[in-house]
């Protein structure tokens, strides 16, 4: 239980592993709602190719563990790969990148879904009888309402997506846990070690809780702290205004 | 006050009953034979010394042939889980295991947390490389990834020489995953156990060949806690020269090639 020893010694090897876990989880996120977003447009949209395409792909993520998901990328993948291109070269990084994608991408489609289908019906239908095509319906109306119901999901799942990042450890990705088992692998400091791991991704997360925190804030149109309707849901409640012709 | 200390006079004594019970007990058990069941970690995934049988869904291994042939000629009786090599240390150390056998090379370092048994094996890292590769020592790593494998001989070598040959490191909580990693090209080497990448290979498993001699040649101990189960140590010394003498040493390691 010798922090004072862990700390000095293993301190600049986590913290190159916790930048990794960050720089990818960010990564991971920004992927991960750009798949999502465009998954779920395919999942509801009404041509019949795309719509079962985003929900196979859903099927898929969601059907499979993420630690097999990444043994599949990052060793099965190649394989089949180097058939056509002999010198096709994954590294674990881009694997783990693309595993983290993925999986955030399929679970944030279904968030947005749940989103979208919490919006009032009636609004939709009273945005397409007032001559709004069904795009700028979906952008102006749908959109801006749905994000602001799907944010707590959204915020969840960004968290599982950073902590998923340890599942990458085992392609050998030098994330935090993978740099931690190194370091107790030569010196069993077992204790102290994983107790300083979890505390940095209490930092991250933290860090993360706080964004999201402000960023829903100023999306939610009736604040809880009583300050009153932020940007976005100042756009929101524009949008609902030109509708109605005000 | 008075009724306070007669409660406190009795809990005393019920103690010192219960304490002494015990002790009875204990140095019962150990007048006779030891029927205490061991609980011996091991590795999950490192043929031929531990590695599922598919055909039977049993453990087998010279490690696992071994213990068994100690324990058998000893008398003493143990529970094999295994769970991988660095829960297997994890364990011993928080002392949910009595001993761990995982083909665990003996060094200085690990003398600081662990007893070791006498050597049951020689061994050493080596370099292995994909089977077509033009790769051919150390020298040739330069700017390229060498894997390894998480708390073991090979990850040491590949980093207390990485400034030496310029390259760096990925580390591996397996040995599969790893050579598969060095298959498919995603590193350019690993350094593994001669042993165990030599039955690989003799199995057709893996396309890999190693190249160069073995980089720091150790034995294989079984391990207990530092200053716990001294008897167990003892035993287990006991039935290896035994086992030697029988000829039945030779008899497991030949199973396996060796």
């Amino acid at each position: 239980m010798d922090f004072a020893r862990v700390w000095n010694e293993a301190l600049p090897l986590l913290l190159q592993g916790v930048l990794t876990t960050i720089l990818i989880s960010i990564l991971s996120i920004i992927f991960g709602m750009v798949l999502g977003f465009v998954s779920c447009m395919m999942g509801l949209s009404k041509n019949f190719v795309l719509k079962w395409l985003s929900r196979i792909y859903v099927w898929l993520i969601r059907g499979t563990p993420m630690l097999v998901q990444a043994f599949i990328v990052y060793l099965s993948l190649p394989q089949v790969v180097q058939l056509f291109v002999p010198s096709f070269r994954i590294d674990s990084f881009t694997a783990g990148l693309v595993t983290l994608s993925l999986n955030a991408g399929a679970y944030l489609s279904e968030i947005f879904r749940g989103g979208i289908k919490a919006v009032d019906k009636g609004q939709i239908e009273a945005a397409r009888s007032l001559g709004l095509s069904s795009a700028r319906t979906m952008m102006k109306i749908t959109l801006p309402q749905a994000l602001r119901v799907a944010i707590p999901a959204m915020v969840n799942q960004f968290i599982i997506t950073i902590k998923d990042t340890s599942i990458i450890s085992v392609i050998g990705l030098a994330e935090l846990v993978n740099r931690a088992r190194t370091y107790v692998g030569s010196t069993y400091q077992f204790f102290a070690t994983w107790v300083l791991v979890a505390a940095f991704y209490l930092v991250v997360i933290s860090a993360l809780m706080w964004v999201s925190q402000r960023f829903e804030r100023s999306m939610t149109y009736d604040a809880e702290d009583g300050s009153g309707p932020g940007p976005g849901a100042k756009a929101a409640v524009l949008a609902g205004e030109y509708i109605r012709g005000e | 006050m008075s009724n306070k200390l007669k409660v406190a006079v009795a809990l005393a004594t019920a103690v010192a009953f219960a304490f002494g019970a015990v002790g009875c007990a204990a140095s019962g058990t150990s007048a006779g034979t030891n029927d205490k069941t061991y609980v011996i970690y091991s590795d999950n995934a490192f043929a031929p010394f531990e590695y599922l049988d598919t055909a039977t869904n049993k453990y087998v291994g010279v490690d696992m042939d071994l213990l068994a042939a100690i324990a058998k000629d000893q008398g003493f009786s143990y529970e094999v889980k295994n769970e991988g090599f660095d829960a297997a240390m994890g364990a011993v150390q928080a002392g949910q295991a009595d001993g761990m056998i995982a083909g665990m090379t003996i060094t200085d370092k690990r003398k600081e947390t662990f007893d070791f048994s006498d050597g049951y094996f020689d061994d050493g890292q080596i370099m292995v490389v994909p089977a077509d590769s033009s790769i051919a020592s150390l020298d040739d790593l330069k700017g390229k990834i060498v894997a390894a494998k998480a708390s073991t001989q090979g990850a040491t070598y590949a980093d207390e020489n990485k400034d030496k040959y310029g390259y760096t490191t990925q580390i591996y909580e397996d040995s599969p995953t790893m050579y598969q990693a060095v298959e498919n090209g995603s590193n350019a080497a690993c350094f593994e156990d001669r042993s165990v990448i030599g039955w690989a290979i003799k199995q057709g498993d893996v396309k890999l060949k190693t190249v160069g001699d073995i980089l720091n040649p150790g034995q294989y101990g079984f391990a207990v806690k530092k200053g716990s189960n001294p008897e167990l140590i003892d035993m287990f010394n006991k039935g290896l020269a035994n086992l030697k003498a029988s000829g039945e040493y030779d008899k497991i390691l030949a199973q396996y090639g060796y």
